[in-house]
C-alpha cells in the first residue's frame, strides 16, 4: 500500500504542482489554455505585482505577529491549567468549524449595523466601516489561525520543567523578565512551528480576504485567482503561484536556519 | 511558575474572542429580521432551510458523499502505509515523508489550482469525482501521521510474541496490530472527514457544475446577498462540529 501512497502523491502532488512551474514558461492562449513555446512573458509581469506581493506579505506577517502575541501566554496558561483538556477542547472546536462561518461570523459583527455598530450607537457615534480593509482582513486571519499557534505552543510549553522557571524567579529576576528570557527561549521550537503554521496559510489566503478585505486589502491568492479564472492568462496566475510557493519555501528555511543557531 | 492575573485576562479575552462571533451567529439564526439588529424571536429561517432551500439540501448530500468516501480511502491508504513503514524498513521512507511533510507547506490556493491545471490537462470532467480525488490527496498525509503517531506507542515485543505463538503475517496485522489501532483509526477517519466537510479552497477549483458542495454553497450565499438562512445553517454546522469536537476529545491526543 506505499507504493500506492508514493503514486498518490506523486501523481495528484507532484505532478500538478510541476504543470503549475512548467505553465509559468509558457505562452497564453486567449480563453485559457497555454502555448507550448517557451515564454518568459508571464514573469515580466510580477514588476506590476509588487506592492501586492509586498502587501500580501505584510498584512500575513502581522496578523501573525499577533496570533503568536496572543497564543503564547494562552498555551502557558492551558499547560500550566487543571482544566487543561478541557480548555484544549475548548481551543480546537472554532478551529474544526468551517472557515467560511467563521468569516461570515465577522461580517455580522463588524458590519455597518453590525453587533459592534448598533453597540458604539449607544453612545452617538456615527457607524464606522470597520469591513473591507486590510484591518478586517488582519483581524480575521489572527481568528481564524490562532488555535494553529496554541497547540504547537501548548505542546512545547508542556515539556518546560517548572523549576527552571522558579529558580529564575528565586534569583531575583521579575516574572516577564522570566517568561521572556527564560520560558521563550525554551519553547523555540514550538514558536517557531507556529510561525510557520500561521504565516504560510496567511500568506495564501483566499477567502478572507475576498468576503472581508476590500480594493486595498486583496492578497496574492485573490490576484492568482483573477488571473486563472477571470482574465483567463493561465501563465501569469502559474508564475504568481510560484512567487507565493517561493515565499513560502524561503520562510521555512529561514525559520529552520533560526532553528538550528540554539 | 503559576500564571499571574494579566495571563488569566488574557485567556478569557481570547476566550470571548473566540466563542463571541460564533455565539451572535447563533442567535442571529432566531432573530426575525433580516438585519443584524435584535428584533424579535423567530424560527422562520429554520422553516424556510427545510422548506426551501433545496439548493442547500442537494450541496449537503454531495459534501456527505464526498466526506466519506475520501475520509474511507484515505484512512484505508493512510493506515496501510504507516503499518508498513512501521513494520518494515523500506528504501521508499525518505521520500515518504518527503512526500507527506510537503502538502502541509504549500498553501491551498496552490495546490487548488495545480489540481485544476492537471485535471484541465489530461481533459477529466470536473464534477465529484475530481472533488473525491483532491480530498484524498490532502487527506492521506493527516491519516499517515495520526496512524503512525499511534504506531510509536506501540510495544513491538507484542508482535514478536504473536510470532513465536505461531501467528502468521496476517494473523499479526489482522488480530494484533489493526485491534490496537483502532483509536488511531477513528482519529484519523474523523480528521478526514471533518478536513473533507470544510473544504473550501481547494473543492472552489475542482468543483463543476453541478457539483456544489456545502462550502461551496455558504460562499455563495455570503458573497451574493445574504438572507438569514445561513445563520441557520451555521447554527447546524457549529452545534455538528461541536458534538464531532466531544467524540474526538477520547481521541485529541492522537491528532496534535
Amino acid at each position: 500500500m506505499k507504493y500506492v501512497y508514493f503514486l498518490w502523491l506523486l501523481f495528484l502532488f507532484i505532478l500538478p504542482i510541476s504543470i503549475v512551474f512548467v505553465y509559468s514558461f509558457l505562452e497564453p492562449q486567449i480563453y485559457g489554455g497555454v502555448k507550448w513555446s517557451f515564454s518568459l512573458e508571464a514573469y515580466s509581469y510580477l514588476p506590476r505585482y509588487l506592492a501586492l506581493i509586498w502587501r500580501s506579505v505584510w498584512i500575513a506577517g502581522v496578523a501573525t505577529l499577533i496570533t503568536l502575541v496572543v497564543a503564547v501566554p494562552v498555551a502557558f496558561y492551558i499547560a500550566r491549567s487543571k482544566l487543561k483538556n478541557f480548555l484544549l477542547l475548548l481551543t480546537v472546536v472554532p478551529f474544526w468549524t468551517n472557515s467560511l462561518i467563521r468569516i461570515y461570523a465577522w461580517k455580522i459583527v463588524l458590519g455597518n449595523n453590525g453587533l459592534v455598530n448598533q453597540f458604539l450607537g449607544l453612545f452617538g457615534i456615527d457607524p464606522v466601516q470597520f469591513l473591507y480593509n486590510s484591518f478586517a482582513v488582519i483581524l480575521v486571519i489572527v481568528y481564524t489561525y490562532l488555535p494553529f499557534a496554541i497547540l504547537p505552543l501548548y505542546a512545547a510549553m508542556e515539556k518546560v520543567e517548572d523549576s527552571i522557571l522558579e529558580a529564575s524567579l528565586d534569583l531575583g529576576a521579575s516574572r516577564m523578565y522570566t517568561f521572556i528570557r527564560v520560558l521563550l527561549p525554551n519553547v523555540r521550537a514550538g514558536l517557531l512551528t507556529a510561525f510557520v503554521f500561521v504565516f504560510i496559510p496567511a500568506l495564501g489566503s483566499y477567502a478572507i480576504p475576498d468576503l472581508v478585505g476590500g480594493v486595498n486589502s486583496k492578497m496574492i491568492g485573490n490576484e492568482i485567482v483573477r488571473q486563472l479564472l477571470t482574465v483567463r492568462n493561465w501563465p501569469v496566475a502559474s508564475a504568481m503561484s510560484n512567487i507565493l510557493t517561493l515565499i513560502a519555501l524561503l520562510s521555512i528555511i529561514f525559520v529552520m536556519k533560526r532553528g538550528e543557531k540554539r | 511558575m503559576k500564571p499571574g492575573r494579566f495571563i488569566k485576562t488574557i485567556v478569557i479575552l481570547t476566550m470571548v474572542f473566540f466563542y463571541l462571533p460564533l455565539f451572535i451567529v447563533v442567535l442571529m439564526s432566531f432573530n426575525s429580521a433580516k438585519s443584524p439588529v435584535w428584533s424579535g424571536f423567530t424560527l422562520k429561517w429554520y422553516l424556510e432551510l427545510f422548506t426551501r432551500e433545496y439548493s442547500v439540501w442537494h450541496a449537503f448530500r454531495n459534501s456527505l458523499i464526498v466526506a466519506i468516501v475520501s475520509s474511507t480511502v484515505s484512512t484505508a491508504i493512510g493506515t496501510l502505509t504507516a503499518i508498513e513503514l512501521f513494520w518494515k524498513k523500506s528504501r521508499l521512507e525518505n521520500s515518504i515523508w518527503f512526500l507527506t511533510y510537503l502538502p502541509f507547506v504549500v498553501p491551498d490556493v496552490i495546490i487548488g489550482i495545480s489540481l485544476l491545471l492537471l485535471f484541465s490537462m489530461f481533459k477529466v470532467q470536473l464534477g465529484l469525482f475530481t472533488i473525491t480525488l483532491a480530498h484524498i490527496t490532502f487527506s492521506i498525509p493527516y491519516t499517515m501521521m495520526i496512524v503512525h503517531s499511534r504506531l510509536q506507542d506501540f510495544d513491538k515485543s507484542i508482535i514478536e510474541a504473536a510470532y513465536d505463538l505461531g501467528s502468521t503475517d496476517f494473523q499479526v496485522f489482522y488480530r494484533v496490530i489493526i485491534p490496537n489501532l483502532v483509536p488511531g483509526i477513528v482519529a484519523a477517519f474523523l480528521l478526514a472527514f471533518t478536513l473533507s466537510i470544510d473544504d473550501f479552497v481547494i473543492t472552489f477549483f475542482v468543483a463543476g457544475p453541478g457539483s456544489t458542495t456545502l462550502p461551496i454553497q455558504i460562499y455563495s450565499m455570503i458573497r451574493f446577498g445574504i438572507s438569514p438562512t445561513v445563520n441557520a445553517i451555521s447554527t447546524f454546522m457549529i452545534a455538528g462540529t461541536i458534538l464531532i469536537g466531544f467524540v474526538l476529545r477520547r481521541f485529541v491526543r492522537y491528532i496534535f
